[in-house]
């Protein structure tokens, strides 16, 4: 069964503005009108949407529909991708991260991302933590680095089951401990942004319940975007959602109107379940 | 019943022709251990490896000036290759597709398949001519040209066995290109780099026809860049078509310990290697 025609081109943007505990923040990533090419392929279309710091924003949609490719854009991670092109603008902290002369390096130290299949580096544990540490020569001393790195296997609810081994290979770790790890990674650069593309989706239910814990914990010291392809989690872990589809942005709103009221007849259908 | 049998004959025929040809392909190999190992264990002893050889005449005596010249050797040739070999296999990885990368790929399977001695003539023309004067340099650089392209290409296989997601991780940490290559990349593929160096010396350590006239030959110990050189394998060569008894025997010993030297090399990466996957899990 093919889904329903989307009703109307513009998406239903509810802007739900800045989160709990932040009045009047200005928004930390602001998209405008972003199309993105693979060739000639138009990925995404015209998306625009902003995106608030200190809360938890999930990016949902079924396969293909662009959230992944979106969230990419967002640390110009496409770029290495031959063949790419974007056009529009994305904002973040109001400096357009597509203008020339932006330095992509530095962005990307800005915006830190976590990966669907961890991918963590056949090097030691703590290696693995110090490793952005160490690139960006963000720690003066070699105490300063373990502080760093033990601050960050903390804040990733790591450092107790690693702390008496952190010299061995971080692929000893269990699957969910090296997705705990990549977090810990990308953390310790202390990035303002932090994408996750869905970081949970190859982890048993115990490893998923233990990352949703983690990316609740962080949106009050980060901007969390999370692209998921599970509803439950969406609904359990974000204060904002915003509905794919075929390549547009059809709905965005607060988490719980999305699911319960939402204003478009395909982002109900999709969140209960009638295609995707 | 019939078609039955005669299935069975024919199966039969090919599993006997499989065994005997296997069995072919192993005599030679076989064989020469055999003769090695036989020959060469009865001249072998302590002083062949501690002594230099005796003049024509007196029995005794040993290499050690060929051993210490085919360590010299094989050493100037990995510091020349293993530079060259490594980086040329990270930019045809890195900048696969590129016509430079095609045209050294294409390059370096070409000089892998020269036959030794015109890599010789070219050592020659390039380092002994313009000096006048036969060189342990000279020989070296016959051997490290030998060495470049299989080092090339084997670190431009491994680098593109390793996933690129370690790539994508290393990029999202705000690290460079280039940062990113040699700090994750190159050593995510280090352990089968490794294999591919030791292998390719234990090659180089075994040729002969690239130094006959390069590092030439030399009865005394030497470890002069500038001058001729001993090696095992010129050596064996010329004490194998002497007339004398004593230094057939030598030959030998010294074909045993080459042969000893590439057979370590080989069961030492296989068992890096091996430990290398296991840890990886």
């Amino acid at each position: 069964m093919n889904p329903p025609q989307v009703s109307r081109l513009t998406p239903a943007v509810r802007d739900p503005g800045p989160g709990p505990g932040t009045p009047t923040s200005p928004p930390k990533i602001d998209v405008q009108q972003l199309s993105f090419f693979y060739g000639a392929t138009r990925a995404l279309q015209e998306i625009t949407l902003q995106i608030h710091p200190n809360v938890v924003t999930a990016f949902i949609g079924p396969s293909g529909c662009g959230k992944s490719t979106f969230l990419r854009t967002l640390n110009r991670m496409n770029d290495i991708i031959p063949g790419t092109r974007v056009d529009g603008r994305a904002l973040i902290d109001g400096e357009d991260i597509y203008a020339s002369g932006v330095d992509v390096v530095q962005l990307r130290r800005r915006v830190g991302m976590v990966f669907q299949k961890s991918n963590p580096f056949p090097k030691s544990i703590f290696e693995n933590v110090a490793y952005g540490l160490r690139i960006n020569a963000m720690a003066r001393n070699r105490s300063e680095l373990a502080g760093r790195v033990e601050e960050s296997l903390k804040q990733a609810a790591l450092w107790t089951e690693v702390k008496d081994r952190l010299h061995t290979s971080a692929l000893s770790l269990s699957g969910g401990q090296q997705q705990r790890l990549c977090i810990a990674r990308a953390l310790a650069i202390k990035p303002d942004v932090l994408l996750m593309d869905e970081p949970a989706s190859a982890l048993d239910p115990i490893a998923t319940q233990r990352i949703e814990e983690l990316v609740y914990s962080l949106k009050s010291s980060y901007t969390v975007v999370i692209v998921t392809h599970n509803m439950q989690q969406a609904a359990r872990v974000s204060d904002r959602t915003a509905f794919f589809w075929l390549g547009r942005l059809i709905e965005y709103d607060r988490t719980d109107r999305i699911f319960t009221a939402p204003a478009e007849k395909l982002t109900e259908d999709y969140v209960t379940g009638r295609f995707g | 019943m019939t078609r039955d049998a005669g299935r069975r004959f024919v199966s039969a025929v090919f599993v006997i022709a499989c065994g005997l040809a296997v069995l072919l392909a192993l005599v030679p190999l076989a064989l020469v251990l055999f003769f090695v190992v036989s020959q060469g264990v009865q001249a072998l002893n302590i002083g062949f490896f501690t002594q230099m050889p005796r003049p024509v005449g007196e029995t005794g005596g040993g290499m050690l000036n060929a051993l210490v010249g085919t360590l010299v050797l094989t050493g100037l040739a990995a510091t020349i290759a293993i530079p060259i070999g490594v980086i040329s296999g990270v930019y045809m990885s890195e900048y696969k597709g590129t016509r430079l990368a095609t045209a050294t790929r294409f390059a370096a399977d070409t000089l892998n398949g020269v036959p030794s001695i015109v890599i010789g003539i070219f050592a020659y023309a390039v380092a002994v001519l313009p000096f006048r004067q036969f060189s342990a340099m000279a020989g070296g650089l016959a051997l490290g040209v030998m060495m470049i392209p299989i080092i090339a290409r084997t670190t431009e296989e491994l680098l593109l066995l390793v996933p690129g997601a370690l790539r994508e991780g290393a990029l999202a940490l705000g690290a460079t290109r280039a940062r990113a290559v040699f700090t994750v990349i190159l050593p995510a593929a280090l352990p089968g780099i490794i294999t591919g160096v030791v292998l390719a010396l234990a090659r180089v350590a075994g040729e002969t026809a690239p130094l006959l006239f390069t590092a030439f030959n030399n009865r005394f110990f030497s470890t002069d860049l500038r001058q001729p050189i001993a090696s095992m394998t010129v050596q064996i060569f010329t004490y194998a078509i002497s007339p004398y008894e004593d230094w057939h025997r030598q030959a030998w010993a010294g074909a045993l310990v080459l042969v000893t030297f590439v057979l370590v090399c080989s069961l030492v990466t296989r068992v890096v290697t091996a430990r290398v996957q296991r840890l990886r899990g």
